[in-house]
């Protein structure tokens, strides 16, 4: 089967705010950064593009055949999307597995695992 | 006949289900499958006279059903995981066919920790109880539409999310497992609380685990606790009263139940077993001894506390301590905890402020209670203490 991990950072410190980002350990910098390539580099993985900031984001609606633009995420931005990654695994337990390897998942954000419908 | 046929088909829809699903990789076209072969039965075995192996005999039944369906309708085939079908099997030859038991899959993924914990529940009462869905939304106290619902939901997200038919690898056992027990207990103290067929349920389960478990200590500990726990429930309640432990007629305790418990209780030792269900179960135990032997009985909550870190089991070693050593040292250890919100909490309290003659706090403390509780039956113990409180002030 095939899975979409949708990466949500949360309050999870990455490089992109770096006073955040300093106050996590040298160490635990490494790991990330390591844990992350370990995680593109598994069997199964097709990485998902470097997406911006959600500060960056607009969002866009149609109302009345007239679009309308709103700064920032859909979502509230701590909620909104940080990343993703496709799947090829077995079953949701491989899915799971790899989810609760992605950094993010312990420091503050989540992973939403969703199968992609064939 | 029909009370044995009923017994056969309660005892068999598990594994008869389990093997369907692991053949087909589907839970509903399993479940139809399953139905009709029982409704053959139904109408057959009466006039025919029992097969001599009525699991083997709903299986390839429901076997041969499903492949003719799936021959029929291709859209079906690929639905499952069998695109070329297999020869129906010949009635003759079933007796000499035996199959494997995959009830263990089917429970570990009833109770997926991707699934809610309700849905979890229902599940499984519905796949390896063999209740029905009525059965299962009225013990719940849920409209049957709305438990309905719930079941196909869970049962289609097993599907789409790819939720696997399989006994989890060595690494995930123990959370996994932990899971399934705590459905299994879940259901039993609903059950517990007031709707006896669910306890029974429970334990039907508990025996069915035991057995596909033999070397799990924490299995046999649940099971050993619900027997045990169990066994006192006719002396539970006088006259729809609730009656605590200390005054329950000895009596009515079911003997043959605690010996089985206990026996459950010494595998689950011998196994090495040392988790809160084991330790639960031998605090049962000791709970079912005259005199109670106090110390030991603080002692295994202290050692359960280690391993729950549960405010409500300190409470309960705040009981055992009171008994042991005194109100006034058991009434030291709930004055620490932060379960203010917990109805036990304060009936303790008053209990202990009652035996220590500090009337005017057991008072509050009962009718904070009071405030707090919502069945009837132990409204009514509470109000008994306050009138005595009053009567003794």
């Amino acid at each position: 089967m095939q899975y979409i991990l949708l990466i949500h950072h949360g309050t999870t410190p990455t490089p992109r705010h770096p006073e955040e980002w300093a106050k996590l350990p040298e160490e635990e910098q490494q790991r990330v950064y390591a844990d992350y390539q370990a995680i593109n580099q598994t069997p199964g993985v097709t990485p998902g593009v470097w997406m911006g900031e959600p500060d960056t984001a607009t969002t866009v609606r149609v109302e009345d055949g007239k679009t309308l633009t709103t700064d920032g995420p859909f979502v509230d931005t701590k909620e909104a999307l940080g990343g993703y990654l496709i799947f090829e695994a077995d079953d949701l337990d491989a899915a799971i597995e790899l989810a609760a390897r992605i950094p993010a998942a312990r420091l503050g954000g989540a992973i939403e695992v969703r199968p992609v419908r064939q | 006949m029909i009370a044995s046929l009923d017994q056969a088909f309660r005892d068999q829809w598990g594994r008869v289900l389990a093997a369907l699903i692991g053949f087909l990789g589907d839970f509903e076209l399993a479940e139809e499958a399953a139905q009709e072969a029982f409704a053959v039965a139904a109408e057959r075995w009466p006039r025919e006279g029992m097969p001599s192996n009525p699991g083997g005999w709903l299986i390839t039944t429901a076997r041969n059903r499903a492949i003719d369906r799936i021959r029929r309708d291709r859209t079906l085939a690929a639905k499952t995981q069998l695109l070329e079908p297999p020869e129906p099997v010949d009635d003759a030859d079933l007796d000499a066919m035996t199959f494997p038991d995959e009830r263990l899959e089917l429970v570990f993924t009833c109770c997926h920790p991707a699934l809610a914990t309700d849905a979890q529940v229902a599940l499984t009462l519905r796949t390896l109880g063999g209740l029905t869905t009525e059965e299962i939304a009225r013990a719940f106290l849920v409209p049957e539409p709305t438990m309905a619902q719930r079941l196909v939901r869970a049962k289609r997200k097993i599907k789409a999310a790819g939720i696997p038919f399989r006994v989890p690898a060595d690494h995930l056992l123990p959370d996994r497992l932990a899971a399934v027990l705590a459905v299994v207990y879940l259901i039993f103290n609903e059950g517990y609380s007031g709707r006896g067929d669910l306890v029974a349920e429970a334990i039907r389960l508990g025996r069915a685990l035991a057995e596909l478990m033999p070397d799990e200590p924490e299995v046999q500990g649940l099971l050993a606790l619900m027997l045990l726990h169990d066994a006192r429930r006719e002396a539970r309640f006088r006259d729809g009263d609730l009656v605590l432990l200390a005054d329950q007629d000895r009596a009515l305790w079911n003997r043959e139940q605690i010996a089985e418990g206990r026996a459950v209780l010494e595998r689950a030792l011998a196994l090495r077993g040392r988790g809160p269900y084991v330790v639960q179960a031998a605090i049962a135990s000791l709970h079912a001894d005259d005199p109670h032997d106090w110390p030991q009985i603080a002692a295994l909550y202290g050692e359960l506390h280690r391993l729950t870190n549960s405010p409500v089991v300190e409470l309960n070693r705040a009981v055992a301590i009171a008994e042991a050593e005194g109100a006034a040292a058991g009434l030291r250890i709930v004055d620490r905890l932060d379960l203010d919100d917990y109805r036990y909490l304060h009936s303790t309290r008053g209990e202990l402020l009652r035996r220590l003659e500090r009337n005017d706090e057991a008072r509050a403390a009962f009718e904070r209670a009071l405030a707090l509780m919502h069945d009837d039956a132990e409204r009514r113990l509470i109000e008994r203490r306050l009138v005595e409180l009053r009567g003794g002030a």
